[in-house]
């Protein structure tokens, strides 16, 4: 999990359009704990993702990543493994709120499907800014919606609500 | 300015006259629904640590559909934990295994033009078709409407689809759903509201209307929504609800839409989705001949009253193939019991079906009727996504259910006209 603050020097994953949720985090295991819905995430499509992937480590995606069920273990797979962020041309949208809700920076990026896979690459979340520091390309993304990126830093949208509560104002 | 429906409902909710599409607001929610998936299990854990209970139990409604019935102790622990959370939080509203959330919703009253509603499921557009915005949210931001009764929206245009002319025979509102998959993409709704209009919309019930609005969820809109009329007004009332003045709530003359998409459905076939999109469409003349193990009707997209009469006018006086499976999972318990009085029940179940319990079940993987590897179905759901109706080599077509019926008859997938007159 991370805090919006900046990454440097990830390694990409790089996925294709249309990763669905049932892709994410399989129906089989919605009743199953968090450890074992992880351990089966992306693997219809990518059996060796939980094996090779390393905390820090991001998502570069095409069209409309997430797209889908509402279950939000699909996020939180993705957060149990450490991924920092995912980057993909356009979300789904229910997918979207729920990577926010849990920390997990989520950024839409026009090019973010041009990254290629194993490279490593700098985000600052802020302006909107991905390089890829192997080939010293650099990349826009939309920028976040200012209450996105506070809860994003905050850690997602429970602990910004317990900063809420403990301010005694409501959400 | 003219106003979106859309529009008028947002502003409404966030105290506001109007408010602008593209502007992030917060909104009072009126009700939500949460089922025994995502809720209780879920955000139980989040309340205690905010210290809170549900901000007002009246507006809450909760339905067990997910995990119905207990298979083993996992599912078992899960409906326990959502019926003590019932009667913790004083919730009222709770529906224990009496069919699919989004079903039992407008059955039982709930929905009403105007309401700013959310559920915690990716199928709440269905609510839309009753002229109320109610748009699907995961476990934590639903947590956060349970501990504040709010929540942010960025405010949506409207993708407007006109549909016109009268549903031929053995095609149904799932067909006109598939062909806009296949036209306009699992993206095409782009997160923005998905409006049907047209003369096809005064012709068709409530329960068509709610296909479609369920099925926006397949086309990436953050809902869909049908303006409120006589039929819809009449639904409400017959449930036990109180529709409210219908007038307030429609569009503006001049109301702004971003496209608008037309579809003659007069002239639409029936469509089937191959594995593994629905916007994998084609046709059903394209996709004949494939050979089944399984049909399935079920589901809050293909099981409803209607759905079943579909299924039962292809399934009259004939018998399912040999080797092949069809299995039938009401929406509801009322769709069961209304079923069962006008004799469709007594149709399916001497044409071979076998009768599933009401709930998600097979649809998305959770409950009976999942497929073995390299097994291949037709189904009057949603979603054929790779993995989702069980093992990941399984291949799941998608159809209407005068389809998946005459597909079940013949052990091939088939065009249902062959049974219909």
């Amino acid at each position: 999990m991370n805090s919006g603050s900046h990454i440097h020097g990830a390694k990409v994953w790089s996925f294709g359009d249309f990763i669905d949720t049932d892709v994410l985090a399989p129906g089989l295991y919605m009743k199953s704990s968090l450890k074992v819905m992880a351990s089966h995430c992306l693997e219809t499509i990518d059996p060796d993702f939980t094996s090779k992937v390393r905390a820090g480590d991001v998502i570069c995606a095409g069209r409309n990543f997430g797209m889908g069920s509402s279950r939000e273990q699909a996020a939180q797979s993705l957060n149990y493994h450490g991924v920092a962020a995912v980057l993909a041309v356009s979300f789904g949208g229910i997918f979207y709120r729920n990577a926010i809700n849990h920390g997990l920076m989520a950024l839409v990026c026009a090019d973010a499907h041009l990254i290629p896979a194993g490279h490593a690459v700098s985000i600052n979340p802020v302006e909107g800014i991905v390089r890829d520091l192997d080939n010293d390309t650099k990349y826009t993304c939309d920028p976040m919606p200012a209450h996105l990126l506070k809860m994003l830093s905050d850690g997602g949208l429970v602990s910004h609500l317990e900063k809420r509560f403990a301010k005694g104002t409501k959400a | 300015m003219s106003q979106t429906l859309t529009q008028k409902i947002i502003a409404n909710a966030a105290g506001r006259q109007m408010v602008n599409t593209g502007e992030i607001v917060t909104c009072r929610v009126d009700l939500a629904m949460i089922h025994d998936s995502g809720g209780p299990r879920r955000v139980q854990p989040i309340l205690e640590r905010l210290g809170v209970g549900v901000w007002d139990p009246q507006k809450v409604v909760l339905v067990s559909d997910h995990y119905v019935p207990a298979v083993d102790a996992e599912t078992a622990e899960i409906l326990d934990l959502t019926r003590k959370f019932a009667a913790e939080q004083k919730i009222a509203n709770f529906y224990d295994m009496q069919g699919i959330c989004h079903v039992v919703l407008p059955e039982r009253g709930h929905l009403k033009p105007g309401m700013f509603v959310v559920g915690g499921d990716s199928h709440s557009p269905t609510g839309g078709a009753f002229g109320c915005f109610m748009f699907g949210i995961g476990a934590t931001d639903m947590a956060g409407v349970l501990a504040t009764g709010e929540t942010w929206v960025r405010v949506p245009e409207t993708i407007r689809i006109e549909l016109t002319g009268q549903i031929p025979i053995g095609v149904s509102a799932k067909d006109i759903m598939l062909v806009l998959c296949a036209r306009l993409g699992m993206d095409g709704g782009d997160y923005q509201v998905i409006e049907y209009a047209g003369d096809t919309i005064g012709q068709i019930s409530m329960s068509e209307r709610m296909t479609l609005c369920n099925m926006a969820a397949e086309l990436g809109a953050q809902t869909g929504l049908i303006s409120a009329d006589k039929t819809t007004e009449k639904y409400i009332r017959d449930a036990g609800g109180n529709p409210g003045d219908i007038e307030m709530w429609q569009n503006d003359e001049g109301a702004p839409v971003r496209v608008n998409h037309h579809i003659d459905v007069a002239a639409l076939p029936p469509q089937v989705a191959l594995p593994h999109s629905p916007a994998n469409s084609v046709p059903v003349t394209d996709a004949v001949r494939t050979k089944i193990n399984q049909a399935y009707i079920g589901a809050c997209t293909g099981a409803k009253l209607v759905d079943l009469h579909m299924a039962a006018s292809v399934l009259k006086d004939r018998k399912v193939a040999a080797g092949v499976r069809l299995m039938v999972a009401p929406a509801s318990q009322r769709v069961t019991e209304d079923a069962a009085a006008d004799g469709t029940l007594a149709v399916l179940t001497a044409a071979g079906a076998i009768m599933l319990a009401s709930g998600c079940g097979a649809c998305a993987g959770y409950g009976a009727g999942v497929l073995a590897d390299r097994e291949v179905c037709i189904a009057s759901t949603a979603r054929n996504f790779k993995g989702r109706m069980g093992a990941t080599t399984a291949e799941v077509y998608l159809g209407n259910p005068y389809t998946v019926a005459a597909s079940a008859l013949k052990g091939e997938i088939c065009d249902p006209r062959e049974y219909l007159s």
